[in-house]
């Protein structure tokens, strides 16, 4: 007799859907010690490689100021400040414990203060970090109906632990870039918070390239009405890199929107990366319009993708909530029809891949920073 | 003059169920500006043929020869075989996400000449191979067969066929699934392609429909494998009238 499995009738491969817990109910603190230690079977640390980062988890943090480099632009502001500030934990605050290590180690945090209406663009890089485990706090704030593109980029060596958190005032269309660029041994643990105000949109991109482990977590709370997500994701891991997002959005009030769009390429013997993807569409959030998608462009053997969409809906008065995950090989049929074209391959291998990551890129909507990270992206599939 | 020559080709494909033999001696010799049709009944082997001219990597050809100009194709990659003037109009040409026909057709341009095409003359020469086609100017900003009709795919591949200019073009079965209208729009461009450079064309096809509108030079006849039959376009009335029954009853024997 046939198996409910030859029917097609499977579960999951992330097993039983039955959330430990609403998303929203984690336990959150910032202080590291209210934190159990990381064994790596939480599920938050599941598919992560604690081991090699065991110090910015637990060790002790230099919380001293990262060097930074800043563009000028008017209507932008950056500066220093204490850590007692009441500006600091407006959006949110840390629900693992290296995120709580970092909290409780910074010393100052930068604050990036952009308004007036007109578009404008600041770039702030941080570089020379060195070997030693940091921390570091990070406050993008944009004033009610500003406008700005905020570029946060990291290059050089880097064992960096660190919170960002973005606030979004009423009507304020805020675009921030995250860019890890770093060298090929650093390790940068990142957890963004952002919280919007009503009718606020903001862009979030994480473009994660170079690092040994790169974990940038950003969770959205669209805290009032009709305020709008668009969470974009582009990440090429090459052989032993470890590329990790977990994407959390919180549907809070009525009538808000998200679209989540992570795009990946692996290549190379050990090239890893995981996506998770948790909507929470909350009581009040009637009316809410939600997508989720990653997809996933596997080059050679040896890698492994993980991309685990979450979807927990609390109202039945919605617009729409969906989600996509799909993880596919490089197709040999469009490379042949690329090199029966006269392509050769190697290039018809970038004309695809390139097509493929692309798409994200041209969402970015900085001109110069679109054609920065497409030369970059070419780099990366030279570099095979 | 340019000539293809395939001679005793034998060719295999390996399937779930072992090794089978698809092609079992073909001789065939087009000379260029030479219209040859390929007919003949499904899994005769007349995709088979296509696929392995253009260098299709799940088949093996395990005997004989295919030339061009008495350069050996076999040795050659797909791509090079591509730039030696050969071309393949495919049966199911396939989506390639986030790749514009622009940019795909300037990079094949390049690769096939060796050098990239004067901007302007290149812009023309597409936008009047677009419309000839009757394909919509928009279709140069779609990404490559992404949601294109079967119709667009195949006044896609046609519109390829045009501006690569290749000495040799196989269409794989170019006819099927047309309406009236795409049939002779896509055998116009064929038409036109051939008057303009005198290339070479293997038109393969399942039915008599596409030669009313594309007269060919030479029909064979293909069955199980190799050419049962060849003649002068009147093969291909019999063939409307008859059928393949005529071909096949003695294998059934």
């Amino acid at each position: 007799m046939p198996t409910a499995e030859q029917h097609g009738f499977r579960p999951h491969t992330d097993g039983p859907v039955v959330p430990v817990q609403t998303r929203s109910e984690r336990f959150r603190s910032v202080n590291v010690d209210d934190f159990a230690q990381v064994t790596g079977r939480e599920h938050e640390w599941k598919f992560s490689p604690v081991a090699t980062f065991a110090d910015l988890i637990g060790g002790e943090l230099d919380g001293s100021r990262v060097e930074i480099e800043t563009t000028d632009a008017a209507g932008v502001e950056v500066s220093w400040i204490d850590r007692g500030d009441a500006r600091i934990g407006r959006a949110g605050i840390p629900e693992e414990r290296a995120a709580a290590n970092a909290w409780s180690s910074f010393d100052e945090a930068l604050l990036i203060a952009v308004s007036g209406e007109d578009e404008k663009v600041v770039a702030v890089t941080r570089s020379g970090l060195g070997a030693t485990p940091r921390a570091a706090h990070t406050i993008i704030e944009a004033a009610p109906n500003s406008r700005g593109l905020v570029v946060l980029r990291g290059i050089g060596d880097a064992r960096l632990s660190e919170n960002v958190e973005i606030i979004v005032g009423e009507g304020a269309l805020l675009t921030v870039v995250a860019l890890q660029e770093w060298n090929d041994d650093a390790v940068h643990l990142a957890s963004h918070f952002a919280r919007l105000d009503r009718d606020a949109f903001l862009k979030h991109i994480v473009v994660s390239l170079g690092g040994k482990v790169v974990r940038v977590n950003p969770s959205t709370h669209l805290a009032e009405q009709g305020s709008d997500i668009e969470a974009l994701g582009l990440y090429f891991a090459d052989a032993g890199q470890h590329l990790e997002q977990q994407v959390f959005v919180h549907h809070d009030a009525p009538h808000t929107r998200s679209r989540v769009t992570y795009k990946g390429a692996l290549q190379g013997q050990g090239a890893r990366t995981v996506w998770i993807g948790d909507v929470l569409i909350g009581n009040a959030a009637v009316g809410t319009d939600s997508y989720e998608q990653n997809r996933n462009l596997v080059l050679t053997d040896g890698t492994r993708a993980d991309s685990v969409p979450n979807l927990e809906i609390e109202t039945g008065d919605i617009a729409g909530a969906g989600h996509a995950s799909a993880t596919g090989r490089f197709d040999d049929e469009q490379l042949f029809y690329l090199m029966a074209r006269g392509i050769r391959e190697d290039e018809a291998r970038r004309l695809v891949v390139r097509g493929f990551l692309l798409e994200i890129v041209q969402k970015i909507g900085s001109p110069d920073l679109e054609e920065r990270l497409t030369a970059a992206i070419e780099a990366e599939l030279l570099g095979s | 003059m340019s000539v293809l020559e395939i001679k005793n080709l034998h060719v295999n494909v390996e399937t779930d169920q072992g090794t089978r033999e698809i092609l079992r001696g073909v001789d065939l010799v087009i000379n260029e500006g030479e219209i040859h049709a390929v007919m003949g009944p499904n899994g005769s082997g007349k995709s088979t043929l296509a696929y392995t001219i253009a260098g299709h990597p799940k088949y093996q050809v395990v005997q004989g020869e295919i030339l061009l100009d008495g350069e050996n194709v076999l040795e050659m990659s797909v791509d090079a075989r591509a730039r030696a003037g050969l071309f393949l109009a495919m049966q199911y040409p396939v989506e390639i996400p986030g790749v514009t026909i622009t940019n795909f057709l300037r990079t094949a341009k390049t690769a096939i000449d060796g050098e990239a095409p004067a901007i302007r003359g290149w812009v023309k020469d597409v936008r009047e191979s677009m419309s000839a086609l009757k394909m919509d100017s928009a279709f140069a900003e779609r990404n490559v067969n992404e949601g294109f009709s079967g119709g667009e795919k195949k006044r896609n591949e046609i519109l390829q066929l045009e501006l690569l200019k290749p000495r040799f073009a196989v269409l794989d079965e170019t006819d099927s699934g047309l309406d009236v209208d795409a049939l002779k729009i896509v055998s116009e461009g064929v038409n036109r392609a051939k008057a303009n450079t005198g290339l070479g064309i293997l038109l393969i096809t399942h039915y008599t429909r596409i030669l009313r509108y594309i007269t060919p030079d030479f029909v064979h006849v293909f069955v199980a494998g190799r050419i049962a039959e060849q003649g002068g376009p009147e093969l291909a009335d019999r063939l409307e009238d008859e059928g393949y029954d005529r071909y096949l009853e003695p294998a059934a024997k």
